[in-house]
């Protein structure tokens, strides 16, 4: 429940600037639970916004506040998604408080304001914001009953708390006297050490976590008074697009502007040219004019033609020199292969796909000499802050970053980019500017997740053990400068470093397995003549398990053993075993002899069973489809996906989370692929770059595996790596033939289909 | 160069001043502050922008503003009201029946889609009451949702029917069951 007084205006919908100790502050007020509550009525809610961030995480001011009228405000640094998350940490923090789920409420992150936890990445919002959260509620708690013990003159062990009202005990369960926490606190500073010593809840007594409060952003969602990124406005603002070369070039290479006339644009009102080194932008107005000046400036660009094409990128990727290192290496591979009784090995390929938000990112920026102020839908508000500093040439603490979500990313899309557009063309214009990228901007100069090439080369022995496995990748890594940046300042092209993500990853690369010999190799391609790229929701994931999945499978058939039967033999671990038995009973699954052996009809039904994950928690699943052999069409048309995330604080929200996965992945493997000729990237919208549709659209079952024991670990990208294999094994099962090389078009079909 | 331009919109008469080519999208979000209608692609391939044109979804990204005179203009918040003129309710009900149904199904991940869902959904009730899931999947099929929220939002869309054709009058009794299960 919110405590703001005022009703937002439902334009500007929330913005009051006050000027606190020099610094720019802007007041938030908000009906909305997810909303910015607070600020502008209280002298001592706004002092909390004045100073540049990140507060001190050890104290527990940083972390909750407690307001007179018995509710709390619990700062979170984590961006809600759309996948409940924010939901979930409260339903934490209302648990350890004993408050319920209506006294709870957050605010968008923003670095005068919010704990730097990091980035939202990973799908770690609960696995590692909970653990400050919770012992942070629950140190608050401790030191409310204290403060109740003096006010109430009672020991704290015959204290009990209910909805923050604390009760002192009398005699027979009697309550003599009472406190709520607003009149012990009432919106004054704890001033107090977070020490991270108070007890947690044990989870036998939870009232809250592991139950299904409902998600408090969708009433607003669908009635329209959600405030997206996209509904921001500033006074005095321009509306602003940018103006680049359609589709992006090759990474290393950017692009340079050959000729430019300005005049073109001369017949629209208010419209003018801004630019910075290569960086071109246009500012009017209004924002239909801006859209109009971005399309008619006359503008040439000179960009070599360096890229390999989405056609021959596997093979280029496979003949370079690449940096190699072994991810992991026990025992010996080439031995054991050769005393195997089964061999399998196969050649697997994986396009560039988009995180194409379907709201293309934007972001405000009121860029001033001395202070900036930059809204956008950054996952990372620190890390951005950081960035656009350096940018526009302010220290970070002059600079303050709010986050708004826009709509859901999967990942680094062109969030951090928009942003600094944002605030290079605000310094520009000395004006407060909103910049809205176009459908072909967010499509075209996506960091896309990278092209994969895999080897898989597994054995068996008689008993359908798996003895070997070897898996060597070749694929380039993520983008550590945005374009505006490259553009603007001329800010070299550089990869990251090697880091976990982006590399051969064990977890789903037989790691479920107990395997005895095993050697993981990464072929880091260098990635300047490439397109740019960033973590794609479950990133290289799906990659991974089409591949070495269908090797188990492979395995599984020379061994004569059904799929299922021949990966319970191979795991140990209760954790993996419980998602692929979930996954199985599910579907109802029983041995039968491959359908290419049932059926000669033009329309095939095939199942498959996968596994995989990202880094954390376990996915099992299994899927059906349908191919038309004559017109190589594939539909999904039943997936189950289960989960095992440790600890479910909300198992509605996985279950959603899961579907959506389940539901991107067949987009992904049916139809997802960034197309590029020599120059630029020419999958520019929804006609160029096909996402699935509702025709199309599977049955879904999702499955949460509870487990009330473990640690919460991630739930929003583990199952997609499991049904991405689930898919390529149904289709083998299905035609007989395996499919080396997603997505699974027509095309790839049919001539899969004529190799045999 | 601007016009001025009269156009209703949610049952009021506006006066803009704007190009007249210019999208309806940019009128209804800057003009008339309205949150509903949104942009996504601007070359009416999503869906994001959708609204009522006399009853009928179309994509506000690409019709100028200059084509709705005269015409009468729905959005998302307008869905109410426009709902209880069609069923001659003496009141508007504080949401349309697909917007409650996509809170009962708890249908929305980023729910940056929802407004042309919500829009297409509502028109295909006003015509077709009681939808089978393959004329619900059909009328649907140009809406994109990227998170992948299809099979909730055809659930929604059921139950929705079930409640404007008057099967399920207990829609928040079964949504509280539902919720408490």
């Amino acid at each position: 429940m919110s405590t703001a007084k005022a009703t937002p205006s439902p334009f500007f919908p929330r913005r009051e600037f006050l000027k606190a100790g020099g610094a720019l502050v802007i007041g938030f007020s908000s009906a909305g639970l997810l909303g910015d509550a607070l600020f502008a009525q209280d002298a001592s809610k706004v002092a909390r916004g004045a100073a540049a961030g990140p507060p001190d995480p050890k104290q527990i001011d940083t972390w909750l506040a407690i307001h007179a009228d018995n509710t709390a405000t619990v700062y979170i640094g984590y961006v809600e998604l759309g996948q409940g998350s924010t939901t979930s940490l409260l339903q934490i923090s209302a648990e350890e408080l004993d408050l319920d789920m209506s006294q709870v409420s957050t605010l968008r992150l923003d670095t005068n304001l919010t704990p730097n936890q990091g980035g939202t990445y990973s799908s770690s919002s609960i696995a590692r914001g909970s653990p400050a959260i919770r012992t942070a509620a629950a140190e608050a708690r401790q030191a409310l009953l204290q403060m109740a013990s003096k006010k109430l003159e009672a020991p704290v062990e015959n204290l009990t708390v209910s909805k923050g009202v604390v009760s002192a005990m009398g005699p027979g369960g009697s309550t003599l006297r009472s406190v709520t926490y607003g009149e012990l606190v009432g919106d004054k500073l704890f001033n107090l050490a977070f020490t991270g010593t108070a007890p947690v809840k044990p989870v036998s007594e939870y009232k809250l976590v592991g139950k299904r409060p409902v998600r408090n952003d969708i009433p607003e969602k669908v009635s329209g008074k959600y405030v997206y990124l996209q509904h921001l406005r500033l006074p005095g603002m321009l509306h602003a697009r940018i103006v680049r070369p359609r589709g992006q070039t090759a990474y290393g290479s950017g692009a340079k502007v050959a000729t430019l006339d300005e005049s073109s644009i001369a017949h629209i009102p208010s419209a003018r040219v801004l630019r910075k080194g290569d960086f071109i932008g246009v500012v009017a107005e209004r924002e239909w004019d801006a859209v109009r000046a971005a399309r008619d400036l006359k503008i040439t660009w000179d960009i070599p033609a360096v890229l390999p094409t989405s056609e021959s990128v596997y093979d280029v990727m496979r003949a370079e020199k690449t940096r190699d290192r072994v991810v992991l290496q026990r025992g010996d591979v080439d031995a054991a292969v050769t005393a195997a009784a089964h061999v399998a090995s196969g050649h697997y390929r994986a396009p560039y796909q988009a995180h194409a938000p379907f709201g293309p990112n934007g972001a405000l920026a009121d860029v001033t000499p001395d202070s900036a102020l930059v809204i956008c839908s950054t996952q990372d508000v620190y890390a951005t802050r950081n960035t656009i500093a350096g940018i526009i040439g302010l220290p970070p603490q002059k600079v303050r970053v709010q986050y708004y979500e826009g709509s859901g990313t999967y990942g680094h899309s062109c969030y951090d980019d928009v942003a600094q557009a944002a605030a290079i063309l605000s310094q520009l214009a000395g004006k407060p500017v909103r910049l809205q990228f176009m459908r072909w901007d967010e499509h075209g100069w996506d960091p896309y997740g990278p092209a994969h090439v895999g080897e898989v080369r597994a054995a068996a022995n008689a008993d359908g053990k798996i003895v070997a496995y070897q898996y060597d990748g070749w694929h380039h890594n993520w983008s550590a400068v945005e374009t505006s940046a490259q553009l603007a300042l001329g800010t070299p092209a550089a990869e990251w470093q090697d880091g976990a993500a982006q590399m051969v990853n064990p977890s789903d690369c037989g790691g479920m397995y107990d395997i005895p010999n095993v050697r993981l190799v990464n072929h880091h391609v260098p990635g300047m003549n490439y397109l740019r790229a960033a973590w794609l929701r479950s990133p290289l994931d799906l990659s991974f398990s089409f591949a070495s999945e269908q090797t188990i499978d492979d395995l599984a058939r020379q061994a004569g053993i059904d799929a299922y039967a021949f990966r319970k033999r191979n795991i140990t671990s209760d954790r993996w075993m419980g998602v692929l038995d979930a996954v199985a009973q599910a579907s109802k699954w029983t041995p039968r002899p491959p359908a290419s052996k049932l059926s000669n009809a033009k329309v095939v039904t095939g199942r498959g069973i996968g596994l995989g994950t990202h880094l954390t928690s376990y996915g099992g699943a299994v899927v059906e489809i349908e191919v038309n052999k004559e017109t190589g069409k594939v539909a999904v048309k039943r997936m189950y996906g289960a989960i095992d995330a440790g600890l479910a604080v909300n198992p509605a929200f996985i279950e959603n989370q899961i579907s959506g996965q389940l539901v991107q992945t067949a987009s992904r493997m049916l139809l997802e692929e960034v197309k590029f000729n020599k120059t630029n990237v020419t999958s520019l919208d929804w006609n160029t770059y096909p996402i699935l549709r509702f025709e199309e659209c599977p049955e879904v079952t999702p499955i949460v595996v509870q487990r009330l024991d473990q640690k919460s670990t991630g739930a929003g990208e583990e199952v997609m790596a499991a049904a991405a294999g689930a898919i390529g094994n149904a289709f083998f099962d299905a035609t007989g033939v395996h499919m080396r090389e997603f997505p699974l078009t027509p095309d790839r079909v049919l001539a899969a289909l004529r190799r045999g | 160069m601007a016009a001025e331009i009269k156009i209703r919109v949610n049952e009021q008469v506006h006066s803009v001043s704007a190009a007249p080519d210019t999208p309806l999208l940019y009128v209804l979000s800057n003009d008339l502050q309205l949150q509903g209608p949104r942009f996504g692609c601007g070359l009416a391939q999503c869906g994001s922008c959708s609204v009522l044109v006399d009853g009928a979804e179309m994509r506000s990204c690409v019709i100028p503003v200059s084509a709705v005179v005269g015409k009468s203009v729905t959005t998302l918040e307008g869905l109410p009201a426009w709902y209880a003129k069609q069923k001659k309710l003496a009141k508007a009900p504080a949401l349309h029946p697909v917007q409650q149904a996509f809170i009962d199904e708890q249908a929305v991940q980023c729910g940056y889609c929802f407004n042309g869902m919500i829009i297409q959904a509502a028109e295909l009730l006003s015509k077709t009451p009681r939808p089978t899931e393959a004329q619900i999947r059909s009328a649907m099929n140009g809406h994109l949702c990227r998170c992948g929220a299809y099979p909730r939002v055809i659930k929604a869309i059921k139950r929705a029917a079930r409640i404007t054709s008057g099967v399920l009058h207990a829609a928040n009794d079964e949504a509280k069951a539902e919720v408490a299960r």
